[in-house]
């Protein structure tokens, strides 16, 4: 039996900082203002349905976008050499050396009116307002979360033999059957673990609706106003959306399971 | 009866960034017919194969299948399969999915896969292993899966690349026997890769010897073994004696020293050749009844006969005789005038003489030093004045391979490698000429080594500017 003492400054932390909080999230969405039980805070929160839905459109149609984007850039990576491999894997970590909000700023830069993407268009005769809409809020969540996306479908792509692939041709499987019968279903494992870790931090996020969707908020946002003023009802909205990515995380987990059996 | 080529590579030349891997190939491949291309690593057997499966472009030459040239037809449109080195089989896939995997592809209705899939798991001996995952089976079952996959499309060829090689030798052994049968009981073309002399013998109609990226030799296992064409087909298949000779004038030979009969004819008069005599053509007789004589070193019992190591004065030959003989003992050596065999040595044997002009010298360290194919070597021990010409015999066992991996010249190629008795004569390629070599290393052929010349064994003289 392995030691399990290396783990216990892991499970203290995990204790304070996360079981803690979270049982306190739970107490409060619970319990009205003067502590006792109550589901008022849930009827609070309903008035933000709403913007609940927007939230999850707005995550699943980034998701599909960082999908549809790094599916061909990670299968050709994942065919580089290996030294062109790391390279290319390092440009894509780059940005993520600065800050999320320098990040984001820099689009809010570029998208603005008057701003220079906004200027080369009114020289083409295109007059539309590039912020302060969804598709600001897409373009930055893309922008933010795509090499998350990537990654894990490199890791998984990288590791199908070429042979594999040498194999379907030689059995009669021209380039789109090749890819519809060994690679998408070989990859699917990345696609799954890329798809959570786009869609969970998109649907939750916070600030990138601030700064680039106008008067259009997020749940994170409101989340983040709503919890400032009234405890109990921010709990009650991030317990909802706790529920709601719990459920896709085992939707996901499901899915992923009966693809590796049926293939 | 196989006169009708299924496949025919025409002067294929087959280069990857610079480097020479297919030498012109011409090659028949007939009807029916199992045929295997033999060589140690990097001689292009594999490359060819997958010339003719479509995975690799050569960059001139032609391949026809059944007489049309097939040059751009990509590999999903040829009417070949491949059963690949490490099986390639789909891991997400069960054995079932694997075999239909082809048959799915070209729309036949589903009991028919069923039953062709059914048929040809029975075929291979996995019948009941339909639903398995291909990751569940052993070694030789995935290979027989693999097989089967490649079967089951019913293909005019079926191309094998070393499918045994991750085998353990009995399964190999069993495999090998198997495999023969299959192809004579499905009447299929096989084209079968690899570097086992053994396994090319049991199986084959005709095989295909290659090195260098050039065929060395196509003929019967029988031909092959018995009339190898030069001194590295008698090498690579089975175990042979190949000492260097002088050949004095038709069926006459000189081999150490002795004047021995020999039935070939037509080589020049004096010409040095190699001499091959294969270990059970030795016959072992009292020292006053032969030629030449030697004295026993070593005595191996191998079950069938005896493998005994005779030195005869610097060579070490090997026989197989049922009779032991005492180690130490002197024993005369015999060999019919039919059993010795007289080839063409492949390379004019080169010489390590380097002419050239010394680049500069340093009086105080007594050293010389020169400019090899653009690299300056210094010569230790040994001081000419700047300007001069001299001339450095290098004999072949001043060459070494830097063990280190800094030689003198870096990335020399190593064309052959044969067993002369005593050492391994090597011959190399450097960007300019080709050298020779004496070692005691098995070195890898088709292989770049960095090389090193010891110049304490050199001999070494000034020579007038004029000559050459």
């Amino acid at each position: 039996m392995k030691s399990k003492r290396p783990a216990i400054p892991y499970i203290g932390w995990m204790l304070v900082f996360t079981i803690v909080p979270l049982v306190m999230v739970f107490y409060y969405a619970f319990t009205d203002s003067k502590g006792h039980f109550s589901l008022e805070p849930f009827r609070n929160a309903s008035v933000y349905s709403e913007v609940f839905l927007y939230s999850l459109w707005i995550a699943l149609i980034s998701t599909l976008i960082c999908l549809v984007l790094a599916y061909p850039l990670a299968f050709s990576i994942s065919r580089c050499s290996e030294r062109g491999q790391s390279m290319i894997v390092m440009f894509l970590m780059v940005p993520m050396w600065m800050n999320f909000l320098l990040r984001i700023y820099a689009w809010v830069l570029i998208l603005q009116n008057y701003g220079p993407l906004d200027m080369i268009l009114k020289t083409f005769g295109v007059d539309v307002t590039l912020i302060g809409n969804s598709g600001a809020v897409i373009v930055g969540m893309v922008y933010e979360f795509l090499p998350f996306m990537i990654l894990p479908l490199h890791a998984v792509m990288g590791k199908i033999d070429s042979s594999l692939i040498e194999a379907a041709q030689d059995l009669g499987c021209n380039g789109f059957y090749v890819f519809r019968k060994v690679i998408l279903p070989l990859s699917v494992p990345g696609i799954i673990s890329g798809v959570t870790m786009v869609f969970v931090p998109t649907a939750s996020t916070f600030l990138v609706a601030q700064y680039l969707g106008g008067t259009q908020f997020m749940i994170g946002d409101v989340i983040e106003r709503v919890f400032q003023s009234d405890h109990n009802t921010g709990s009650a909205i991030a317990v909802v959306l706790m529920v709601v990515i719990l459920g896709f995380l085992v939707f996901m987990n499901r899915f992923g399971d009966k693809e590796a059996v049926n293939g | 009866m196989k006169q009708n080529a299924v496949v025919s590579l025409k002067d294929i030349n087959f280069k990857y960034s610079n480097e020479v891997i297919l030498n012109n190939i011409s090659l028949d491949i007939y009807d029916k017919e199992f045929i295997t291309l033999l060589g140690p690593s990097g001689c292009g057997k594999t490359t060819t194969l997958r010339v003719i499966a479509g995975f690799e472009m050569p960059q001139s030459g032609e391949v026809y299948f059944e007489g049309e040239k097939i040059n751009d037809v990509p590999p999903h449109k040829r009417s070949v399969n491949t059963v690949f080195q490490k099986y390639a089989l789909f891991p997400h896939l069960n054995v079932f999915d694997n075999v239909a995997f082809g048959l799915k592809l070209k729309k036949m209705s589903k009991s028919e896969i069923e039953q062709k899939v059914k048929q040809m798991l029975a075929v291979v001996d996995l019948k009941g292993y339909e639903k398995r995952p291909v990751r569940a089976l052993s070694g030789g079952q995935q290979q027989r899966v693999a097989i089967a996959r490649a079967l089951v499309c019913d293909p005019k060829v079926v191309l094998l690349d070393e499918p045994l090689g991750a085998l353990d030798l009995k399964l190999r052994k069993d495999m090998q026997i198997e495999l023969k049968q299959l192809q004579q009981k499905t009447q299929k073309t096989f084209v079968y890769v690899t570097h086992d002399q053994e396994e090319a013998l049991t199986m084959s109609d005709r095989v295909c010897v290659m090195n260098n990226g050039v065929i060395a030799q196509i003929g019967t296992p029988e031909d092959i073994y018995n009339e190898p064409a030069n001194a590295f087909v008698a090498d690579f298949i089975g175990e042979a004696n190949i000492i260097n000779g002088i050949m004095l004038e038709d069926c006459k030979v000189r081999l150490l020293g002795a004047e021995l009969d020999c039935v070939d004819k037509g080589f020049e008069k004096n010409q040095p050749v190699d001499v091959v005599i294969r270990p059970e053509d030795v016959e072992v007789v009292a020292p006053d009844q032969a030629k030449l004589n030697g004295v026993v070193e070593d005595v191996i019992f191998k079950g069938v006969h005896f493998e005994i190591s005779v030195r005869c004065q610097n060579c070490l030959w090997l026989i197989h005789s049922t009779v032991s003989q005492k180690v130490g003992e002197k024993i005369g050596i015999r060999v019919d005038p039919f059993n010795i065999h007289i080839m063409e040595k492949m390379f004019l044997n080169p010489t390590n003489d380097i002419t050239t002009e010394v680049y500069y010298s340093d009086k105080e360290n007594n050293t010389t030093t020169i400019r090899l194919e653009g690299v300056e070597v210094t010569i230790p021990d040994t001081f000419y004045e700047e300007g001069k010409r001299i001339k450095i015999c290098l004999p072949p066992d001043a060459l070494y391979i830097a063990g280190d991996g800094v030689g003198h010249l870096d990335e020399v190629y190593i064309e052959s490698v044969i067993w002369k008795g005593e050492h391994n004569e090597i011959i190399l390629e450097s960007d300019e000429r080709k050298w020779i070599m004496q070692s005691d290393i098995d070195e890898q052929v088709a292989t770049y080594v960095p090389l090193c010349f010891d110049f304490k064994k050199a001999e070494i003289s000034e020579v007038s500017a004029d000559e050459k």
